[in-house]
């Protein structure tokens, strides 16, 4: 069939948009986030993103390998590029080498290619691939770094060594090195019977806006998404709907008893709101399609991450939201065809 | 100003039009030979009438139309038929099909003269629709469908006759340079109709894009035409010039699915039909030419020009200065829609708006598709509002009730969907492959059920006389019970006979012996 010539006879120009252009829009949009983010919590971001880049290059050319596709067009998709990447950013920056590349193997050879590759994978790789690890490993995936406003910070070369070899500098512990993050720490002392403002005032995690650091980390995703949907690489319904619905639960949950449910605004920058939202959700290949499936599928995630966050024993909800939708994904489409040219609207949908 | 609706979708594309509008309209010399399919249009072909070897005059009818849906054929010019027979024509699947072929004197003699000018206001509308008819007029924006059909509304009234004159297809020119040379000609066809149909309101919708059309239009406007027929300008947004789009723009009102403009009381008719129309009906001039752009990179005078139909696409390419070296494809129509053209010895046919000779530079390169990501930008421009990634999954995957549940036949095969595919898939083929599939599933379910049919008639046939030979031998074995019943009873009533018979023997053997004893 591809022999024979049909129109639209396309011109160079037209030919522009391309899968490559996408991710390495997707990939720009991440600088700033990707900037802030070593400002505060030092270089284990870096060694992550080189640790699951290089793992998920390598997976991806086996797995073409083994599939008998092509190499060049699809490791140059850049599909497996922004998968590390955003892996990279939702991993804890001091973690054990083996844990990065883990995740990297499930996210591109389990979640990606088991399924049939670019295009045909219903679950979100880099989701998969940290849900595992968050499941099988949840010491090392719930131990943050503090942030840099908090006095302590790890050089490059110490983070390089405790994350390659486990050894940590000779004057700290373990324990005393890492910290929850504010949306887990704020979860454990309110199950210890405290109140949002006590464990606010008490613990370094909450100075700053809504969790130090991250909420600038959660700011610069938010530039980043909004580059992304004004250059049209992502639908603005699905980020809209999920920070909307996401808001707007808290905002009651909030109006009802401020002690135990924090401010709305801290669920939006304390976490991974705005990753989620913004460049995880949108993922268009396992998110819902039509105009109207994007707005309930957002909405959606927004629901199940306050959900699992307040509710749930995990710190944070995003990723097993968007996994739950992602399975829900093509029965919004079915159900939310738009009405065609010429039709009434459809009774049934 | 009137209020302007948005159709959904659609896409801003280059116009490349400067190129083919540096020069008036001109015209085609008349090519030695003129090739002139029967069916030019969609419907049935036209009929042959006349002969191999016979002179035919310019205008002349050489074949009648065959049934409701269909046109007749003129010559163009006036020569000898030299064969009537199967030719190449210009159709997507590169078909051959049978032509009239004429060999032109170079007089262009007339069959009647056409100079006096006649007045529609004394024709009924059933006979302005009989002589466009006859003039073998067909929509010229590129359907072909016949237009006097498009003029009889039935018992519906027309609120609303639209003039296209959007031609959104980028190259394309052709409409323009006519609406900027001739406007007073294409008002005269809209007045034809106007009449033909009772409409209320005229409206001629132009993409803006064409200063130059929309002012000349406005200018040839008297101020009493001017209560009725309005100039609109419409924004340039491919396919604003696609019939159902154009009048969403307009009107605000949606074409149903399945249905035609004229069940929502609007005509659509284009610039071009316009004026073919006036012509037919003011100077008994049927359609023997058209005007046709030359245009692309690989032309060295762009140009529009009026052609006789029939003649040769090659005879005016090197009219225009192809430039054979530079040429990667010929296509006929625009780039979004047009098909590609291998033979360039098919002739121009009524339906023939452009010739688009890309060079190299103008042709994207062939990508390799990558799989669809369902990222939506397909839905994002689809003007029929479909939902095309899933259109893609279903014909690929040849899931054809799935594909229809879809919509798939609300596809105007505009090609916006394709061109902003990010990963190159060409979906418009997928399409046309799964329409294509469906529409041969239906023919061989029909030839199925009239299988079914005629099996079942038979079984039928079969049962009956089975029934009825049944019937026979029962009958029959009823009688010869019957038969066999009345033997009996005459048996018996020999048997009685007999015993009677054989008693009065008895008595008198009896008697015999006593009157032998009372004699001895």
């Amino acid at each position: 069939m591809s022999a024979f010539i049909t129109s639209p006879h396309t011109t160079p120009k037209m030919l522009s948009n391309s899968v490559t252009r996408m991710m390495l829009l997707v990939m720009l949009a991440l600088i700033p986030g990707y900037l802030v983010y070593i400002w505060f919590f030092g270089w284990g971001l870096i060694i992550n993103a080189v640790l699951c880049v290089s793992t998920a290059l390598l997976a991806e050319a086996a797995m073409l390998r083994l599939r008998q596709r092509p190499l060049w067009p699809y490791l140059t998709d850049g599909s497996a590029l922004v998968t590390a990447l955003l892996l990279a950013l939702a991993l804890p920056p001091i973690l054990p080498w083996w844990l990065a590349v883990l995740a990297s193997l499930f996210a591109i050879i389990l979640a990606k290619h088991l399924y049939g590759g670019l295009g045909y994978n219903p679950f979100n790789p880099a989701m998969v691939g940290y849900a595992i690890l968050l499941i099988a490993y949840p010491k090392y995936m719930t131990a943050w770094l503090p942030a840099r406003h908090d006095g302590l910070s790890l050089g490059f070369m110490d983070n390089l060594r405790y994350n390659l070899f486990g050894a940590l500098p000779d004057h700290t512990s373990y324990d005393a090195l890492t910290q929850a993050t504010p949306l887990d720490k704020l979860h454990i002392q309110l199950g210890l019977g405290k109140t949002v403002a006590e464990t606010q005032a008490s613990f370094h995690q909450f100075s700053g806006l809504y969790g130090v650091g991250w909420d600038w980390v959660s700011l610069m995703l938010l530039l980043g998404g909004l580059f992304l949907i004004y250059k049209r690489v992502i639908a603005w319904q699905i980020p809209v709907a999920m920070l909307a619905s996401l808001a707007l639960i808290a905002l009651i949950a909030w109006l009802v008893n401020a002690a135990t449910y924090p401010n709305p605004l801290f669920e939006l920058f304390g976490g991974a709101s705005m990753l989620g939202a913004f460049f995880i959700a949108t993922d268009p290949v396992t998110a819902s399609t039509t105009p109207r499936g994007r707005l309930i599928y957002g909405a959606g995630i927004g629901i199940l991450t306050y959900v699992i966050r307040t509710w749930g024993g995990y710190p944070d909800g995003v990723a097993f939201g968007v996994l739950l939708m992602n399975l829900a994904a093509p029965t919004i489409d079915q159900y939310t065809q738009p009405r065609v040219f010429g039709h009434e609207r459809d009774k049934s949908a | 100003m009137r209020k302007l609706w948005h159709f959904h979708g659609g896409l801003k594309l280059d116009g490349h039009k400067a190129l083919s509008m540096q020069s008036p309209i001109s015209r085609a010399p008349i090519p030695q030979r003129l090739t002139l399919p029967l069916q030019q249009h969609i419907g049935e072909p036209a009929q042959p009438v006349v002969e191999v070897g016979e002179r035919v005059l310019t205008g002349q009818v050489i074949a009648r139309a065959e049934g409701y849906i269909s046109a007749p054929v003129h010559a163009s010019s006036s020569g000898t038929v030299i064969a009537i027979e199967k030719r190449a024509i210009a159709h997507p699947s590169n078909i051959h099909d049978t032509c009239i072929v004429i060999d032109t004197d170079g007089q262009d003699e007339w069959v009647t003269s056409h100079e006096t000018r006649q007045d529609y206001l004394q024709m009924e509308a059933s006979e302005l629709r009989n002589r466009i008819r006859d003039a073998g007029i067909v929509g010229l924006g590129g359907a072909g469908f016949p237009s006097f059909i498009k003029l009889n509304p039935g018992t519906q009234q027309v609120d609303t006759l639209i003039i296209n004159g959007a031609e959104c297809e980028p190259y394309i020119t052709c409409d323009a340079m006519l609406m900027a040379e001739r406007p007073r000609e294409i008002l005269d066809g809209l007045l034809i109709m106007r009449h033909a149909l009772n409409a209320r309101q005229c409206l001629i919708g132009i993409e803006d894009n064409k200063p130059d059309a929309i002012r000349a239009l406005q200018d040839a406007l008297t101020p009493e035409e001017s209560q009725f027929i309005e100039v609109v300008t419409v924004p340039t947004r491919y396919p604003a010039g696609g019939e159902k789009q154009l009048i969403r723009t307009l009107t605000g009102q949606e074409v149903p699915s399945n249905g035609l403009p004229i069940h929502i009381g609007i005509v659509c008719h284009n610039v071009g039909t316009a004026v073919a129309i006036a012509r037919a009906i003011h100077y008994s001039e049927p359609l023997i030419s058209r005007i046709v752009t030359l245009t692309g990179q690989a032309i060295a005078q762009p140009m529009n020009v009026e052609v006789r139909i029939g003649t040769a696409m090659q005879d005016l390419l090197e009219h225009a200065g192809l430039d054979t070296a530079k040429l990667a494809r010929l296509l006929m129509g625009g780039p979004m829609m047009g098909f590609i053209i291998e033979n360039p010895d098919v002739p121009v046919i009524k339906t023939t708006n452009c010739l688009l000779a890309m060079a190299r530079t103008e042709v994207a390169q062939e990508v390799p598709a990558m799989p669809c990501i369902r990222c939506g930008e397909c839905t994002r421009v689809c003007p029929a509002k479909l939902l095309p990634q899933q259109l893609y999954w279903y014909a690929r995957s040849r899931e054809f009730d799935r594909v229809e549940a879809y919509h798939l036949f609300d596809c105007i095969e505009c090609g916006c969907c394709a061109v902003v595919c990010p990963s190159h898939i060409p979906l418009v083929q997928y399409y046309r492959f799964a329409k294509s599939e469906i529409w041969a599933k239906d023919r061989e379910k029909q030839k199925a059920d009239i299988a079914r049919e005629r099996h079942e008639f038979h079984q039928l046939r079969l049962e009956r006389k089975k029934r009825e030979d049944e019937d026979r031998k029962r009958k029959k074995k009823e009688m010869l019970e019957k038969a066999a019943r009345g033997n009996d009873d005459k048996q018996a009533a020999i048997r009685a006979a007999m015993e009677r018979v054989n008693a009065k023997k008895a008595a008198q053997q009896q008697s015999a012996a006593s009157n032998k004893d009372t004699s001895a």
